[in-house]
């Protein structure tokens, strides 16, 4: 076998020794630590994505107040107290869970960036599947063995990993903190991240330690394998140095032991950029949002599990995003928050909810635009078990303003990566639109309404196009199951109508969406 | 008894820290081991005497009880070897041996020992990946380290067969009878300078090692002295090699043979072997001078301290010494240096299952090897195709090779360091090179897999998977996994790592269930993707438990 094949498929699993260690690499031998240090330019810009396991219930983390009457129908018994919910900064229409004060703090203070109902075409209800496919960016249909990221890196770091750690670049291209690394990290030739499996691995290694083993034999070779682990990745050096020349400053972190284990992932991650590694994507994760049930206390909906995990996601952030500030780092670092899907509008029995589809998602930093981009979901007036969210902007669209925006690539460069051309979102303050140039923007397009609704046979669609262009409209199921696609056409300036034959559905609800190649519409229409 | 109750104790035991039970250390001996006989037993045993345990190899013990398991592993006739065969025929004419033939009667061909030693060494590794479940294999690579020869000081490859035949012959036979063999090896006599050694001038590096390294060790008690490597040489003087014959054989040259008595320290009380002349002379003095060297206790002790590093632990306490090398010494010269009563009482008895002596081996190189081929059951070429079945075999040692361990060509006279170096001992197996290297070997056949021609060296995760109990259900998967591929449990924080990489983010368990169920029954609408996305998890899964440094044990 040639060496090149073992380099490649050695990355593939590059995890940072002492509980687990599939270091494959050779060690490598630095020149001059501190030299290569001090060559770092500040500007070198890190993405840091939340990965919040299981589908987060976004209409309970991101609650749109204008629909609270429709969602007191829908699911009554997880919904949080209208006056419990907290506010948000010049926006009546939506609010933030209650245990998320330190969102709200991050909104007030103009670092905050949420984009509504974020999902794909065709939603996958499966975890894994609708997994595979946010790390992969690939179409609900298709299996891409790639991730995103790895593309980009990929793209970045040409001849990765042969020739890697080198002068330019010592440091891991990728960063997860977890037992192995993600899909996303995976390029076309090998998986560009290593993994650090948990704190206490990272801590271990920091301290030189093993972790406990038994004083017994196998516990003495055990010991001795484990250090000679750490010893062997490749990367182990340059993370010890940077841990060694970083350090936390925010008093906001909770203390005792484990109490967050993402602000403790996080605090990892601030310590490492600010002790000099030049990685420039970390993952960390939060697992526990699929509540199918007990989501909420039966006695009050802003308390339990969901309501913990948010609180330990708000605090987290909240906690990170003051450390950087503190450590003078917060102008090199974005942070994004993303689930696999989101959860049905309807609750369930035992105040949970089921897999859904689109979910907002939260990017969060010094160069984010604040705000909200989208409008708050529609909720049906009268809901069934299958009723989704659905999306408004397609998950590959906020990638690829990450990668535009934040990374700054060309557009043919995003495009090669992505797959395909989405538009951006005017999630950066460098973006190419402002928030309110979007707003207005949006209004290009307008679905001014559907008739009848409920409707038994026929319903009308009246819209308008300000610029002309081509537009679509389609039918979707509840479960986000293109039926058909009525039109795809050039359409001229101006008002216009179309009547929709919906004879032979079932009844039930459905949703009408109205596309251009920028934006879409939907509404939700009932058929008896 | 249940997993977590792995370890089982002779003596108190305090309580656990990790996932490994702590005891104290004990006093066990030869006594037989009689603790119910379960499946953990069978595991550690078949861990430690064999390359390596497939499903396949624990179903041919099922039933058994302790001693009916250990004559199943010292029964030698089901080893059936073959011979290596000439995969190179496409590439190199050899006018005496056709494409997929055996070339060790063939005659000396300098232009083809090259290649047949490659064939040697692919076929050396093809053994202990085709082992019977016997102890067999394993006691080959223990003779091939003990009667060191490096294949690369032989001119000729049939030579060195002939050599690895004396190993086969005798490896679970009689030791004495095997060192009077080995001693007027062709191989060896290249190899240690046996066939220079004539009277006038006699070569004692044989001599030499015949005592200091294949029978009486370096043990305090091991007084033999120069004088007696001297006389040792006079002795194997005329032992020599024929060229004439094909392929080369050896052969005893009366006019060689210093014919003079030989004098012996008062070590071996001042023994004189009476000089011959003749065609027997050579052999009547070896005979003479082996029943001298073995009439001394400390040869068996060699050999069975030897056996305990190889087989239970490196570092032998003053216990051990006590209660499992002198008794287990005793059995050998009491039984006139037969391997199997000695490897029987070994293997049956409670120290070899004492709890303090589990999973404290590492494994040495063509063990991780074979040991992970075996376990994920990966399909070999078929037989019918030699190039592309020797292709496989030549991979496999060369990647034994890379990890520091050469078949056919052990780095001296003296074997592997990780057998005999202190204080390093089976450490120095795991470097900062090696370990790396190791996890390359999976990663490349887990994920990738090795190419030859239309064949492809590659684990299916589901050869093994759909041999579990009941692998949809995680809990379930996980513990039989750990119980099958570690020789240890896990911390409960192990174990929840690994369950992560099922489920994860802490999903309920039927969301692996479900896309289990379907990705093993093809009505199911989401197979497809199901399939897919099981079998990345299940790979994920299994790579993560041999990243661990557990998996370095046995």
């Amino acid at each position: 076998m040639k060496r090149r094949s073992f380099i490649k498929t050695a990355a593939a699993s590059s995890v940072l020794p002492v509980s687990l260690n599939g270091m494959s690499l050779r060690s490598y031998q630095k020149g001059s630590l501190l030299s290569a240090l001090s060559k770092r330019s500040a500007k070198d810009k890190v993405l840091v994505l939340i990965q919040l396991n299981g589908g987060n219930d976004g209409l309970n983390t991101i609650i749109p107040l204008d629909q609270y009457a429709k969602l007191s129908k829908a699911r009554s018994n997880v919904l949080i107290q209208e006056s419990s919910v907290l506010t948000l900064k010049s926006n009546k229409k939506t609010g933030l869970h209650p245990k998320m004060g330190g969102l709200q703090n991050l909104y007030a203070n103009d670092k905050l960036n949420i984009v509504q109902s974020v999902g794909y075409p065709q939603p996958n209800f499966s975890h894994f599947r609708s997994t595979d496919i946010w790390m992969s960016a690939s179409e609900s249909d298709e299996v891409l063995t790639t991730g995103w990221v790895g593309r980009y890196l990929n793209k970045r770091f040409e001849g990765f990993p042969e020739d890697y750690p080198n002068a330019n670049m010592e440091d891991p291209l990728a960063i997860q903190i977890g037992p192995l690394v993600s899909l996303a990290f995976m390029g076309p030739e090998a998986n560009m991240g290593m993994a650090v499996t948990d704190p206490s691995s990272f801590y271990n290694l920091v301290d030189n330690a093993v972790g406990d083993v038994p004083s017994t034999p196998s516990g003495d070779e055990l010991a001795y394998i484990r250090m000679l682990a750490q010893q062997t990745n490749e990367y182990a050096d340059v993370i010890k140095a940077a841990a060694n020349n970083g350090t936390n400053k925010s008093a906001k972190y909770p203390t005792g032991v484990r109490s967050n284990d993402l602000s403790e992932q996080l605090k990892i991650v601030a310590r490492l950029i600010h002790g000099g590694l030049t990685t420039p994507v970390y993952m960390v994760s939060i697992g526990g949002f699929d509540t199918h049930s007990a989501q909420v206390d039966d006695t009050d909906t802003k308390e339990g599990s969901h309501a913990n995990l948010l609180g330990q996601l708000s605090t987290a952030i909240e906690a990170f995003q003051d450390d950087l500030e503190l450590l003078g780092i917060s102008e090199r670092v974005t942070g994004m928050t993303f689930s696999e899907f989101g959860r049905r509008v309807q609750s369930n029995a035992s105040t949970g909810t089921d897999h859904g589809a689109a979910a907002p998602l939260m990017v969060f930093g010094d160069a984010v635009q604040p705000g909200i981009i989208g409008n708050n979901p529609n909720i049906p007036d009268a809901t069934t078990v299958s009723d989704n969210v659905p999306m408004q902007f397609d998950f590959r669209q906020v990638y690829s303003t990450v990668l535009k925006d934040w990374f700054e690539l060309s557009s043919t460069e995003v495009k090669d990566i992505m797959g395909a051309d989405f538009n951006t979102l005017p999630i950066f303050k460098n973006s190419a639109a402002n928030l309110e140039d979007f707003a207005d923007f949006m209004t290009q397009i307008n679905l001014r309404s559907v008739y009848p609704n409920p409707s038994r046979g026929h319903s009308t669609v009246n819209y308008s196009t300000d610029g002309g262009g081509v537009l679509s409209l389609s039918l979707y199921d509840p479960m986000g199951t293109r039926i058909t696609e009525f039109f795809n056409k050039p359409h001229q300036a101006g008002e216009h109508a179309y009547r929709m034959d919906l004879r032979g559905l079932k009844a039930g609800n459905y949703i009408v969406q109205l596309k251009s190649n920028l934006k879409s519409f939907t509404e939700v229409i009932q058929v008896l | 008894m249940k997993r977590r109750e792995f370890f089982q104790f002779k003596r108190a035991v305090a309580p656990p820290s990790t996932g490994l039970k702590v005891s104290r250390r004990t006093n066990t001996g030869l006594d037989v081991y009689s603790s119910s006989w379960n499946q953990d037993d069978l595991l550690h045993l078949l861990r430690r005497v064999t390359f390596g345990v497939s499903k396949g190899d624990v179903e041919e013990f099922s039933g058994l009880n302790l001693e009916k398991t250990i004559d199943k592993l010292l029964d030698t006739s089901v080893v059936s070897a073959g011979e290596p065969l000439n995969h190179y025929g496409s590439r190199l004419t050899d006018p005496d041996v056709k494409l997929g033939e055996s070339w060790v009667k063939a005659p000396f061909n300098p232009t083809l020992e090259g290649v047949r030693k490659q064939s040697m060494k692919g076929w050396i590794w093809s053994l202990a990946l085709n082992q019977k479940p016997t102890a067999f294999g394993k006691m080959l690579l223990f003779w091939h380290n003990h009667f060191a020869v490096e294949m690369r000081m032989v001119p000729s490859a049939s030579a060195f067969y002939h050599y690895w035949k004396v190993l086969s012959d005798y490896s679970l036979g009689n030791f004495k009878t095997f060192t009077r063999q080995i001693t007027v090896d062709t191989a060896m006599l290249y190899y240690l300078n046996g066939r220079l050694n004539r009277k006038g001038a006699p070569d004692e590096n044989y001599a030499r090692e015949l005592q200091e390294l294949f029978t009486l060790g370096k043990g305090p008690d091991s007084q033999y002295t120069e004088d007696d490597v001297k006389a040792a040489a006079r002795v194997l003087t005329g032992f020599t090699i024929n060229y004439r014959t094909t392929p080369f054989s050896s052969i005893f040259s009366a006019n060689r043979h210093d014919t003079d008595d030989k004098q012996f320290s008062s070590f071996f009380d001042n023994t004189v072997i009476k000089g011959r002349t003749g065609i027997n002379a050579g052999m009547d003095e070896l005979n003479d001078m082996l029943d001298m060297i073995f009439a001394k206790e400390e040869v068996s002790k060699h050999i069975c301290r030897k056996l305990y590093r190889y087989f239970v632990y490196y570092k032998i306490d003053d216990n051990a010494e006590a209660n499992v090398i002198a008794p287990l010494a005793k059995i050998f010269r009491d039984n006139n240096y037969e391997l199997k009563p000695v490897l029987k009482a070994l293997f049956m008895s409670e120290h070899f299952f004492d709890s303090w002596n589990r999973a404290c081996v590492i494994k040495d190189p063509l063990t991780h090897s074979v040991n992970f081929l075996r376990q994920f059951e990966v399909k070999l070429p078929s037989a019918s195709n030699i190039e592309t079945l020797y292709q496989a075999f030549v991979f496999g040692a060369s990647y034994t090779a890379i990890n520091q361990m050469d078949l056919g060509d052990p780095p001296s006279v003296a074997g592997w360091e990780a057998w005999y170096q202190l204080p390093l001992y089976q450490r120095s197996w795991i470097t900062s090179d090696s370990l790396p290297k190791r996890n390359e070997l999976q990663d490349y056949i887990l994920w990738i897999g090795h190419k030859i021609g239309s064949y492809t060296m590659k684990v299916d995760v589901w050869d093994l998977t759909k041999k579990f109990s009941k692998p949809n259900d995680a809990d379930q998967l996980i513990d039989d996994a750990i119980h099958f591929l570690l020789p240890m449990s896990l911390s409960a924080g192990q174990i929840s790592t690994l369950k992560n990489i099922l489920l994860p983010g802490g999903i309920p368990d039927y969301n692996w269930t479900d896309d289990y169920n379907a990705a093993i029954n093809d009505t199911y609408p989401n197979h497809a993707t199901a399939l897919q996305s099981v079998t990345l998890r299940l790979a994920s899964l299994y790579k993560a438990m041999m990243n661990l440094s557990e998996y370095q044990l046995s």
